[in-house]
């Protein structure tokens, strides 16, 4: 087990090389007209000089990088080019408001698709088609086509929530809420439907078993090997899919937070792309992939605990 | 699957025009081909519909109401809002092909090399899949962005990249599931080359798969596409629906009906493409979906069994002179209704008994309903089927009555598992993979005799050690993939006189099991028979099997009863043709049969 996790983390970890490499060799080809943009277009040619040594723009990219890198190790991602504020500092504002976010819409959408999914496949009937047809409607409008109509319908027309946050660092559990309530509903209307169209094949799967009709003839109730066994043997299939959800919600919210105007990761990963402030996108980049490499494992150690034979290889 | 080459070809066409006709005929698939064509229209005929630029700006007419010159009005610095939509759909269908011509170009040809070869190749492939597949998009996109400037088009080529690894999968699992087919190994002594093993074989194999995904990931182009234009990061010079959405959302305040067009273009877009990918889903799948469309209204065979008309007749009583059978089956037919509306029965007018401490054979070759009646007793039919004739009784009660259409599950689940039991055909797939066999042993017997964990836990023991487990405490830990098919057919076979039946139902308890296991599961069973007196309906295929262990038989075939009798004289006289043929194909190459029976007991 230990083996195991310290295989799939030093995998993790040759992962967020290869990435941060790759970022920043992206980043390399933007940064030419870096320092003249922090200064403004009245600062001198010797002023911009003057930057860009400061910067280590004169430097070459091999150089840069592992200068970035070496202090990256020690937790050091500098400070933002342009605000002069330590990168860390910002990602730990930005990063509770989109943890937040996320964690709770797949919580919920865990839930209510394991329910959903389960009922479809066990009743059939109208909740099947329902699921069936939610799933079709689901996958075709993107999550910000619904966060836009929730926020035009229920911030502007009806005035039930407000339409920007006013989540501020220490802002009381009402303010959270009430900022964070409509775009959790839009995450979650748009990920549950998927989620329980998969939770639903993946039962419908289980219930042809043959160990459940054995079960059955044991004289197991109908709920205990739903809940018990069914349910079990499922979740690896569900899991999978609420892991990629999460993944893509990372990204989603980066539209998320500019309709909602929250104060996230996402907001700051637009901005500082859009001004080329390379230190915050690598903070932003590296965190990222921190937490999908988190969630990766988290997922494939509950695999490992809910199904017997990927414990042992 | 394995038909030579040149035939499998054809067949490929075939299946082609028939997906085509059924995608025409659902009405589903033909909204999405309306939808799409008419964006495609307005892409390709942008010039000529709308009456504007897209760019032109007329100041002195800015977030106009629909008038005669602005058929959908004006935006707020005065453009008009039907050219910049028509020339939109260009940008935007445009983009999502880009992307996907990206994806398929990296994807497909990574993913046949992978799956064909395998190897170093196939490693390296799925670590940077792996690697592609946990990246956020948008946040590529970004960089991506900040790297190459505010281009849709170098955006839709860095997505496609990201979404490769979905046909790269896609088409790896495809080819490698047909790689080691025969009609491909056939191919290959043939001498055809690779390259048109793949051109011929694999290719017809992923190609549906493929316009699956492509619709999808059209779809999700155009999502994401619009979103990055929404957020402003696209080129402000260039019309596109994200654009507008972002302009409407804007002016939110001031005219919401800005927001509409664009979001119902994107919403009708991507919805065409998942329609389209669902209908050539469906067209591929049609077998399936009448099937799953006929058991719908069909209950779970558990819990949730609406009253049928049995509940209401709680006390059916049995025919006089009937009630000291164990289980008795009159003219039982079984059937399952089929999408015409007709019933197709597979069990047909079958009437026979068993008594306590009896072993009764059920002898046929598969499709001869004889599991079929056997899952009648046990009232573990699939959900689809339904009780079309006739009535089974267990110990004087009905479990289906007269006029039944299915096995109450009401009176059927508190007979199950505490007096009649089953033993399955398949000893691996019948344990849940997923929980120790002594889980499984122990929970049923709590549950059914209401006794403690640990009481349950000793009985296990005993039980194990019972049918010749050597070691008991280590098959009691172990997960069923520890053990063999033999020790695996033994644990359910102590699960099923675990809660001591008077009735076991054993469906070809020994078929799925090696010859030389066979033998000693067929011994374990007649000794426990002996020593609990538990009556045995044995279903089988094999007349060895039955001579060894049963006292009557039933032959049946084609869902109907052909002969019923004492194992002796049916074995020495079968009067049914069929029987004479079932036993002349076992006896084939063996001494002959009368060498068994004793000289003096000739009749």
């Amino acid at each position: 087990m230990l083996t195991f996790i310290l295989r799939r983390v030093a995998a993790g970890i040759v992962v967020l090389c290869a990435i941060s490499f790759i970022t920043y060799v992206l980043l390399y080809f933007s940064s030419a007209n870096i320092a003249r943009n922090i200064l403004g277009e009245f600062a001198s040619q010797d002023q911009v000089a003057a930057k860009e040594v400061a910067l280590g723009l004169d430097q070459p990219l091999m150089t840069r990088f592992f200068a970035w890198a070496g202090h990256a190790i020690t937790g050091d991602f500098g400070t933002s080019w342009f605000t002069a504020e330590p990168v860390v500092h910002a990602l730990e504002n930005r990063l509770p408001v989109t943890l937040t976010l996320v964690v709770v819409a797949i919580v919920l959408i865990a839930i209510c698709a394991t329910l959903l999914g389960m009922a479809a496949a066990v009743k059939r009937g109208w909740i099947d088609r329902v699921v069936q047809t939610a799933a079709v409607v689901g996958d075709a409008i993107p999550g910000f086509v619904i966060a836009i109509v929730l926020v035009t319908l229920f911030a502007i027309q009806l005035k039930l929530f407000p339409a920007t946050s006013s989540i501020v660092p220490g802002a009381g559990a009402d303010v959270w809420i009430a900022s964070l309530a409509l775009p959790v509903i839009a995450l979650l209307i748009n990920g549950v439907t998927g989620g329980a169209q998969q939770i639903r094949s993946a039962v419908i799967k289980q219930l042809e078993k043959d160990y459940v009709r054995t079960l059955r003839s044991r004289g197991i109730s109908e709920r205990e090997i739903l809940f018990k066994h069914v349910l079990r043997s499922a979740a690896p299939a569900g899991l999978t899919v609420l892991s990629l959800q999460f993944i893509g919600m990372l990204g989603g919210v980066v539209i998320l937070e500019q309709i909602f105007a929250l104060p996230g990761m996402g907001a700051l990963a637009v901005q500082s792309t859009t001004m080329g402030d390379i230190p915050l996108v690598m903070g932003v980049v590296l965190y990222t992939v921190v937490i999908v490499i988190i969630v990766n494992l988290l997922v494939d150690l509950i695999n490992g605990w809910l199904n017997p034979k990927v414990r042992v290889s | 699957m394995s038909q030579p080459a040149a035939a499998s070809g054809q067949t490929g066409t075939v299946v082609r025009s028939r997906v085509i006709t059924r995608i025409l005929k659902n009405p589903l698939g033909i909204t999405a081909i309306a939808i799409l064509s008419l964006m495609i229209l307005m892409a390709v005929l942008a010039n000529v519909l709308a009456p504007f630029d897209p760019n032109f700006a007329n100041i002195g007419k800015t977030l106009a109401s629909p008038d005669a010159s602005n058929l959908l009005g004006t935006d707020s610095v005065g453009r008009d809002v039907w050219s910049r939509l028509v020339f939109g759909a260009r940008t935007t269908l445009l983009s999502a092909l880009l992307c996907a011509t990206v994806a398929i170009v990296i994807g497909l040809p990574t993913g046949l090399i992978a799956g064909y070869y395998g190897g170093k190749f196939d490693a390296v492939a799925n670590w940077v899949v792996n690697i592609l597949m946990s990246l956020p998009g948008i946040i590529v996109l970004l960089t991506v962005r900040a790297a190459f400037g505010p281009s849709v088009w170098i955006s839709m080529v860095a997505f496609g990249v990201l979404l490769s690894p979905g046909y790269f999968r896609l088409t790896r699992t495809s080819v490698q599931a047909v790689r080691n087919e025969l009609y491909v190994d056939a191919a290959r002594v043939a001498g055809l080359s690779d390259g048109s093993i793949i051109a011929r074989h694999i290719f017809s194999v992923v190609r549906a798969p493929i316009i699956i995904q492509t619709a999808m990931v059209c779809g999700i182009a155009i999502a994401i596409q619009s979103g990055l234009e929404f957020l402003g990061l696209g080129d402000p010079t260039v019309a596109t629906w994200g654009v507008m959405l972002s302009e409407g959302f804007k002016n939110v305040y001031l005219n919401p009906t800005l927001l509409l067009w664009p979001a119902l273009a994107i919403g009708l877009s991507i919805g065409g493409l998942v329609l389209l990918g669902n209908a050539v889903r469906d067209a591929l799948e049609d077998g399936v979906k009448i099937k799953a469309r006929k058991a719908a209204p069909a209950p779970a065979a558990g819990g949730a069994a609406p009253a049928s008309r049995a509940d209401r007749r709680k006390v059916a009583t049995v025919d006089a002179g009937t009630e000291h059978h164990l289980v008795k089956v009159s003219h039982l037919g079984v059937g399952y209704p089929q999408a015409d509306g007709s019933v197709k029965k597979v069990v047909d007018d079958v009437s026979f008994h068993l008594d306590r401490g009896e072993v009764l054979g059920i002898v046929g070759e598969s499709g001869s309903g004889k599991s079929q009646t056997a899952f009648s007793i046990l009232g573990l039919l699939p959900d689809n089927a339904r009780i079309v004739a006739g009535c089974i009784q267990f110990d004087g009660n009905y479990t289906v009555a007269p006029g039944d259409d299915v096995v109450s599950q009401g009176r059927v689940s508190s007979l199950r598992g505490k007096r009649i039991s089953y033993i399955p055909q398949e000893p691996m797939s019948n344990l849940d993979p997923a929980f120790t066999i002594g889980y499984q042993l122990v929970t049923p017997m709590m549950r059914v005799l209401g006794i403690s964990k640990a009481e349950a836990t000793s009985r296990a023991m005993k039980l194990l050690a019972d049918v010749g487990i050597v070691s008991p405490e280590r098959t009691f830990k172990a997960y069923p993939h520890e053990v063999s098919g033999g020790m695996a057919q033994r644990v359910l076979i102590a699960g099923a006189i675990s809660c001591e039946p008077d009735l076991i139902i054993a469906d070809e308890p020994t078929t799925a099991l090696d010859v030389t296991v066979q033998a000693d599961v067929l011994d374990l069973i007649r000794d426990l028979q002996k020593r609990l007196g538990v009556g045995v309906l044995l279903v089988t295929h094999n007349f060895g099997v039955v001579s060894d262990l049963c006292d009557r038989v039933v032959v049946m075939q084609n869902g109907r009863l052909v002969e019923e009798g004492p194992v002796r004289e049916i074995l020495r006289n079968p009067s049914d043709p069929y029987t004479q043929k079932l036993l002349g194909s076992m006896l084939e190459g063996k001494e002959p049969m009368t060498m068994l029976v004793p000289a003096g007991m000739e009749a």
